[in-house]
């Protein structure tokens, strides 16, 4: 039941646009999103989706043009000065000068309840490089210390912006341990990904955004099904895209010069229907869809579409 | 409690960044000697009576306590690139408590760098009466404040690469148009113009030690006027300032 006491966050009809370069960039349109206290949730979708801007608005980063945010009840504003938001944000690099623990150190004084600095430190993997500088850590090390410095001030929601990023293998999965050992503790988490796996594995919940819009919100096994897909990429150049759409186990169907694009549900049914169909299809290639395809295929706009292209580059 | 945290733990920051202790602390002083060693002896400037590393020595002061309070700036310019700005900005420190940290550290600096510059007069047998050098450094500390102040403002206005080019031209221009190193006289055109800038006022208060009159209520009011307006733009800079750099 969703009660005051019970909501993390909520995003109601949240838009927010930019001005760059003299275009209007409209990174996100009006997206709702409500998150209870202890869930973890995971943000997907690719580069542009408007991941970054949505948790600028629930940390208060930046103000929605339209709709309203809501942060543990109340004003994003209120639930940073009370000290009960950590966050991991995107950003080139740690702040120089400083030792590891210097940083944790200050950022604990910095919040009303904070946990032991040691118990950060080890949460976040960093005990052996307390006393090493920031300016001579590697990448992932770096995301190890923003991941103590969300987590030191014990907050009741945690919000990582692409977090992994930077790491290898073996340091993604120590530090989603990590993340799992915090929620345990009953806190909110939500993080921003472009891995459709992290958040198979880590969230309760995901929430899929693309081109500012959220386009599926629900557990991530629905979320898995549906962008799970396959992609059969094939030369057939005289062949109609909306005959090929509607083909067995297709979802969308592009054509790209003399070349095709089918977004499939069931890749066997759909290249069994192609082959019959058109005999002389030639250059298949079978391959699982990146998720920015699939997220592009699932929520294109024919009509926009290349105006959209556009805005997403000037977003970058 | 949480501004004497951030205020220590910029202090040590600044403190043991080497490099930029060497060029802001250093530099005044080379110039210093550079000029005013091989004119130790020189006791009548320009017919003034007074001697060359006394000129020098409190026109110095005066303006490497400007440059190292608004170099302040670099240093918040970086902060911006690393994203350091934004972390900050979603603890409970608020926006009063950064500006006394910064402003502070900026003083920091400005200090050692005027007890440098003033033991280096005396090692060129500058001296000075108690009074004198107390009420110099007093209104020095004060004519300060508009620059510490601007310091934070260009940090949040430019970025890392420009913000280099732009403190270093601004402050030499300040320097030259308000006296640092020439005496401006007291009419013409430069002197219209310069007695309405807070680093003329600056560049007084340390020629108080040269027998120069002390500040007259248009000093006053120049100085807070400078730093009223500053701090408002540099409050407004500070709020804004919380997009991805």
């Amino acid at each position: 039941m969703h009660t005051e006491h019970t909501i993390g966050v909520e995003l109601r009809g949240a838009a927010k646009s930019y001005r760059t370069a003299g275009t209007v960039v409209d990174a996100v349109r009006g997206i709702d999103v409500s998150i209870d206290r202890g869930e973890t949730v995971a943000l997907l979708g690719p580069n542009g989706a408007g991941k970054s801007t949505t948790i600028d608005m629930v940390l208060g980063l930046t103000s929605p043009d339209a709709g309203t945010v809501s942060l543990l009840g109340g004003p994003p504003k209120e639930a940073v000065a009370a000290g009960r938001v950590g966050a991991m944000l995107q950003s080139g690099a740690l702040i120089r000068d400083v030792t590891v623990r210097e940083l944790v150190t200050l950022m604990a004084a910095l919040h009303p309840h904070p946990l032991a600095v040691d118990e950060a430190l080890e949460l976040a993997g960093l005990e052996e490089i307390a006393r090493r500088r920031t300016q001579k850590l590697s990448g992932g090390q770096a995301q190890r210390v923003r991941f103590a410095l969300a987590l030191v001030s014990d907050p009741a929601v945690l919000i990582l912006d692409e977090p992994t990023v930077g790491m290898d293998v073996e340091a993604r999965r120590a530090f989603w341990l990590s993340v799992r050992a915090f929620a345990a503790r009953g806190k909110t988490i939500i993080f921003a990904t472009h891995y459709l796996e992290e958040a198979d594995a880590y969230a309760d919940r995901a929430v899929l955004m693309s081109r500012g819009r959220v386009v599926a919100d629900g557990p991530t096994s629905e979320i898995r099904a549906r962008v799970g897909t396959r992609t059969i990429r094939a030369t057939l150049p005289d062949a109609d895209a909306n005959e090929l759409a509607s083909l067995p186990g297709v979802t969308a169907a592009d054509r790209r010069g003399e070349a095709i694009v089918l977004i499939c549900s069931d890749s066997d049914a759909a290249i069994r229907a192609l082959l019959d169909a058109h005999p002389d299809v030639r250059d298949i290639e079978i391959a699982s869809a990146g998720l920015e395809d699939a997220f592009i295929e699932l929520t294109a706009d024919p009509d926009d579409a290349s105006a959209d292209a556009e805005r997403q580059e000037a977003l970058v | 409690m949480r501004s004497l945290a951030y205020t220590r733990f910029e202090l040590v920051r600044t403190f043991r960044n080497v490099r930029l202790l060497v060029f802001s602390l250093g530099f005044p002083l080379v110039l210093f000697f550079i000029i005013a060693a091989p004119n130790r002896d020189e006791h009548n400037f320009n017919g003034s009576g007074i001697s060359i590393p006394l000129y020098y020595m409190v026109g110095l002061v005066a303006f490497g306590a400007m440059s190292g309070l608004i170099s302040s700036g670099t240093r918040v310019a970086t902060e911006r690139t690393d994203g350091w700005t934004r972390q900050l900005r979603i603890t409970p420190l608020k926006t009063s408590a950064y500006f006394l940290a910064k402003v502070g550290t900026g003083y920091a600096m400005a200090g050692v760098t005027m007890v440098l510059l003033y033991a280096a007069g005396l090692s060129l047998g500058v001296s000075l009466g108690a009074g004198r050098w107390l009420e110099m450094t007093g209104l020095i500390v004060v004519a300060c404040v508009p620059f510490a102040v601007l310091g934070i403002l260009l940090g949040h206005l430019l970025t890392a690469d420009s913000i280099g080019p732009a403190v270093g031209g601004l402050v030499s221009l300040l320097a030259l148009v308000s006296g640092t190193w020439f005496p401006l006289g007291s009419h013409g055109f430069l002197y219209d113009m310069a007695r309405f800038l807070p680093s003329y006022w600056l560049v007084r208060a340390s020629h108080v030690s040269l027998g120069g009159q002390a500040w007259t209520a248009g000093g006053w009011i120049v100085v807070a006027a400078w730093t009223l307006v500053l701090a408002i733009l540099a409050r407004y800079a500070y709020l804004r300032d919380t997009a991805r750099v």
